[in-house]
């Protein structure tokens, strides 16, 4: 049950943010004890970079399919839309 | 000659009927039979022209074929070449869309088991539509809008002969990226296009594109035509959205909204752990408050001293002028005319009680003439001293005196003392001169009493 950071690094966003709200919701909820407390409280500072860096990471970048001889899709190609 | 009268007479010729034991040829071509009421015709349709029917021709479709007649002089057959075919009428799509549908259904592809979960990020969006016109700019506009994202286009004819396959090469094209390859697998997919009318919209109710959508490896969300439009392949997608700007709304979520609500938890968690360093401040600061002040708590001792030190210079001043005043009261008993008189008085009493011999050698020659006659007096008493003058004593034998006559004749022997001596005489036989020792008896009587008188 104990959070290593792979371990963090590994989940998606939505998987990141859930156990962030749990996270949240047992600091809240007050009786995890004061040592306890903390380690919990680091684990949910890293789930939140990972989740910023999911966000930041998010940028427009549209392509399309440029198809190959055999109908297959051989690449992409910025695609400037309409 | 015959042939080419029909060829010519009937050139161009267009037909409408049921078509009925359709059947696709190893060569590609489709050979068919019209027929309607009353009538029927053989019809065959080169492949060529089969590859532009934007239907699946199948027994029971009510078409309208054009092409022209001819005769099949090896059966002696006339037939019509169709060139091209499509659906009699919105009823009859409709018809055959419910057809399809069921067929579908029975088989299962539409069943809600099969829908998948969409990603919630999803990394790569793939875009099945039109390159060109508004939908594929609504879905990449509200994608923009929402969370900028990754999206691949797959550009096909959405309408048309032929537009059918192109969706369905696209979606199984997607579908068998591999991850990792040169083109980046999406973790989503969209099936779009605007809306338009039934026939507009018919290839998406091709089995080939429903059958595609429902095998994609990846979900699939469909959004053909408005939101009143509905085809085989919304059924066949995982999700439906009524139109491409929806789409676009389902694939991806608010990326404000998620840094929002990321910030919001943080602000709570450090809130919570500040919680009790703030609680522990708080609890920290009601006790300092309730601490006395230092300033007063020297402030009694303090005061104390200083009472204690006002005190003590007044009591020491207060103790000195009781000592003066004592002092003062004592000089008067210490003044040196009291001394004198009291000198003066014990010399009095000194002069008063001065001794005077006179006194005492005239009181003590007083009692030197007494003492004097006494001695004579007793000098003459001395029981001895009438021995001198011829009297004698009797004594018994243990030497005690016998001054009567009864009781020296209870005795055998007596002693006569005289003043020189003493006599030993016997009584009874003795010779008689009792008589003599008559006279001597009172003073022998009397004179041994005299020294106890003495």
């Amino acid at each position: 049950m104990q959070d290593q950071p792979t371990e963090i690094a590994g989940m998606t966003f939505e998987e990141a943010l859930r156990a962030l709200e749990d996270v949240v919701r047992r600091l809240e909820g007050g009786d995890v004890p004061l040592d306890e407390s903390i380690d919990l409280y680091e684990r949910g500072e890293d789930l939140r970079k990972h989740c910023q860096a999911r966000l930041d990471a998010a940028q427009a970048r549209i392509e399309k399919i440029v198809a190959g001889p055999d109908g297959k899709p051989a690449g992409a190609a910025p695609f400037d839309g309409a | 000659m015959l042939k080419r009268t029909v060829e010519d007479r009937f050139g161009n010729v267009k037909l409408r009927g049921e078509l009925s034991g359709v059947k696709r040829a190893a060569s590609g071509h489709l050979y068919c039979a019209l027929k309607d009421d009353g009538a029927v015709i053989d019809g065959i349709m080169w492949r060529g022209n089969c590859q532009r029917l934007n239907f699946l021709p199948e027994d029971g479709i009510e078409v309208i074929a054009r092409g022209k007649l001819t005769t099949y002089p090896g059966r002696s057959k006339y037939q019509i070449v169709i060139e091209a075919m499509e659906i009699a009428g919105e009823g009859a799509l409709l018809a055959l869309l419910e057809k399809t549908r069921r067929r579908l259904e029975a088989e299962g592809l539409f069943a809600e088991g099969r829908k998948r979960p969409l990603p919630f990020i999803p990394r790569v969006i793939g875009v099945v539509t039109s390159p060109t016109g508004a939908v594929i700019r609504d879905i990449l506009h509200r994608l923009a809008d929402r969370f900028p994202s990754h999206v691949l286009v797959w550009p096909v004819l959405v309408q048309g002969q032929g537009s059918a396959e192109q969706v369905a090469n696209a979606v199984r094209g997607f579908s068998d990226l591999a991850p990792g390859g040169p083109v980046p697998r999406p973790d989503l997919l969209i099936v779009a296009r605007g809306g338009g009318s039934i026939e507009d919209l018919w290839g998406f109710n091709e089995e080939v594109v429903v059958r595609a959508i429902a095998d994609s490896s990846i979900p699939v969300i469909s959004a053909v035509g408005h939101e009143t439009d509905t085809t085989l392949a919304d059924f066949a997608a995982d999700r439906r959205a009524p139109t491409p700007t929806a789409a676009a709304e389902m694939a991806v979520p608010v990326l404000r909204d998620l840094a929002m609500m990321l910030e919001e938890f943080g602000l709570r968690q450090r809130r919570c752990a500040l919680r009790p360093v703030q609680l522990g401040r708080e609890r920290l600061e009601a006790r300092v408050a309730r601490l006395p002040r230092p300033e007063a708590l020297a402030a009694q001792a303090q005061q104390r001293l200083d009472d204690l030190g006002e005190r003590l210079r007044r009591g020491l001043g207060d103790r000195a002028r009781i000592a003066r005043d004592r002092l003062q009261a004592d000089k008067a008993r210490l003044s040196a005319p009291l001394l004198k008189s009291r000198i003066t008085q014990a010399q009095q009493r000194l002069n008063a009680a001065r001794l005077n011999p006179a006194v005492i050698t005239r009181a003590i020659a007083q009692r030197g003439e007494q003492l004097a006659a006494l001695q004579r007096l007793a000098g003459q008493l001395h029981p001895e001293r009438p021995l001198q003058r011829g009297y004698a004593m009797v004594l018994d034998q243990t030497g005690r005196p016998v001054t009567r006559a009864a009781d020296a004749r209870k005795e055998a022997e007596l002693t006569l003392r005289f003043g020189d001596g003493e006599l030993r005489v016997g009584t009874g036989d003795a010779p008689r001169r009792p008589t003599r020792d008559k006279p001597a008896s009172p003073p022998a009587g009397a004179a041994p009493e005299q020294p106890k008188l003495l």
